[in-house]
């Protein structure tokens, strides 16, 4: 991955995770769409040989350590999630932006849940509806991103 | 050209193992706390990241500091001059209270209170993990930052650090579902444990009797028990108190008075260690020092036999 023009995936996972621990507003910050999430599963997609489940749990691994929750749970949550599109990335690469939009949706909602059933197998918290809101933003943001990263992988030709 | 077929694990092998892994790290972490020291060296790790992800907001603040307009400022000006003012007048009385109240802790034969070391710290980012409540500040290792650390604002207590690194480190909120601190009702003294709720703005009190003289807008502060926090440090306001007689229990909540989601700057505290007029006297240790190794251990149970007839 490191190899030539590999950095490239590993800066767009970079700026994902400043994204991610960026300081917002309060009232927005619950909408934070996931962007290592979208990240992942775009390059989970394009290049399965490159960026595997192990990639995702390094990723998720750091997303702890900023978030400063157990380590593992993000890790995990990731690892499976990545594992879903990383096994269909064939049936995914075919579907229209705003199918694959809902796909990422449905990926958003799973990776939210397990965190929740996690945190709350370890610390009792109680589900709140807002747990689930980036879901909608993860949705939208999607089809701009999809674009985006695929603009970077043809400009730099990364394979 | 790529190969078609690669010898390589397949995925569910893969997700098998780094769910293992995952397993492992959460069981190690949560229920051994191994990691404690670890996370303190990956926190120094990814603090350039925070660093660099808060820069945009440092430049809208800055902005937002340079674009005032002459007008505001000057208003501003004022409103410091005049607080400044109040200040000055209630730092003479403070004064005069310290000094009297040395004068009756010398005549108690207690413990003069000391001044406690403060340091300014500055918030770097605050933690959008709905799970948990946690800000990271700019001090470390580096400032003598240590785990278990009290922090405050202007308002009261705040929270206490969780990691640190060389130069970041984490701090645990007051309200985070995993957070307690001793406290008493000022009014009366009744002491009282102030669990987090999860909510920013809340604070939950269980096992609190119903015969319990508590009311709504009572303040409620540090009560030192726990030896992490110093004394009569504000906390809370006790914002409702129901008492359901069928319930075991009166139902207290309370807000905190440090005004939790608009932090920016903190001051940490370096808290020493009280001598009460009940626990043993500084005296005593300076005694136990002078008797040579072999005779301490006797020597220390006189003396607890002796307080122990004392009670």
């Amino acid at each position: 991955m490191l190899s030539n023009k590999g950095v490239m995936i590993l800066f767009t996972l970079l700026l994902a995770l400043m994204l991610t621990i960026m300081p917002m507003a309060i009232k927005v910050n619950a909408f934070r769409p996931d962007w290592v999430l979208i990240v992942m599963v775009y390059w989970s997609m394009a290049l399965p040989n490159k960026v595997n489940i192990f990639t995702a749990w390094i990723m998720g691994f750091i997303i702890d350590v900023l978030l400063g929750s157990v380590l593992g749970v993000h890790a995990a949550a990731m690892a499976m999630v990545v594992y879903i599109s990383a096994a269909n990335y064939q049936k995914i690469r075919n579907f229209s932006l705003w199918q694959q939009a809902l796909i990422v949706g449905v990926l958003s909602a799973l990776y939210h849940l397990l965190t929740f059933w996690m945190e709350h197998f370890l610390t009792k918290v109680p589900f709140l509806m807002s747990y689930l809101y980036p879901v909608i933003t993860s949705l939208v943001v999607w089809p701009w991103a999809f674009l985006l990263l695929r603009k970077i992988r043809r400009h730099f030709g990364i394979k | 050209m790529e190969p078609i077929f690669k010898n390589e694990a397949a995925p569910q092998h893969r997700l098998v193992l780094v769910l293992f892994f995952s397993v492992a790290l959460i069981f190690f972490d949560h229920q051994l706390g191994t990691f404690d020291t670890f996370r303190g060296y990956l926190q120094s790790v990814v603090s350039p990241l925070q660093y660099i992800a808060n820069t945009p907001k440092q430049i809208m603040t800055w902005a937002s500091d340079n674009l005032m307009s002459r007008r505001l400022l000057i208003e501003e000006n004022q409103q410091y001059k005049i607080e400044e003012l109040k200040f000055k007048q209630q730092l003479q009385e403070l004064t005069i209270l310290k000094q009297e109240n040395k004068r009756l802790r010398t005549l108690l034969t207690s413990p003069v209170r000391p001044n406690i070391k403060k340091m300014v710290a500055e918030i770097i980012s605050v933690n959008n993990d709905p799970y948990s409540l946690q800000v990271v500040i700019n001090r470390g290792t580096n400032d003598g930052v240590y785990e278990g650390q009290p922090i405050i604002d202007d308002q009261g207590i705040v929270g206490q650090i969780l990691h640190v690194g060389t130069n970041s480190s984490r701090v645990l909120l007051i309200t985070d579902l995993s957070h307690a601190l001793p406290v008493r009702i000022q009014r009366n003294g009744v002491r009282l444990i102030a669990t987090g709720s999860g909510r920013l703005d809340r604070l939950t009190h269980n096992f609190v009797p119903h015969s319990t003289d508590i009311h709504t807008g009572d303040l409620l502060v540090t009560s030192g028990l726990g030896g992490k926090f110093p004394e009569d440090y504000p906390v809370a306001k006790v914002l409702s108190v129901t008492q359901d007689e069928s319930r075991p229990f009166a139902h207290v909540i309370s807000e905190p008075v440090a005004q939790l989601d608009r932090l920016r700057y903190l001051l940490l505290l370096w808290p020493l260690k009280q001598h009460s007029i009940f626990s043993s006297k500084p005296t005593h240790k300076k005694v136990s020092k002078i008797v040579p190794k072999g005779n301490k251990k006797p020597f220390k149970k006189k003396s607890k036999q002796g307080s122990n007839n004392a009670l």
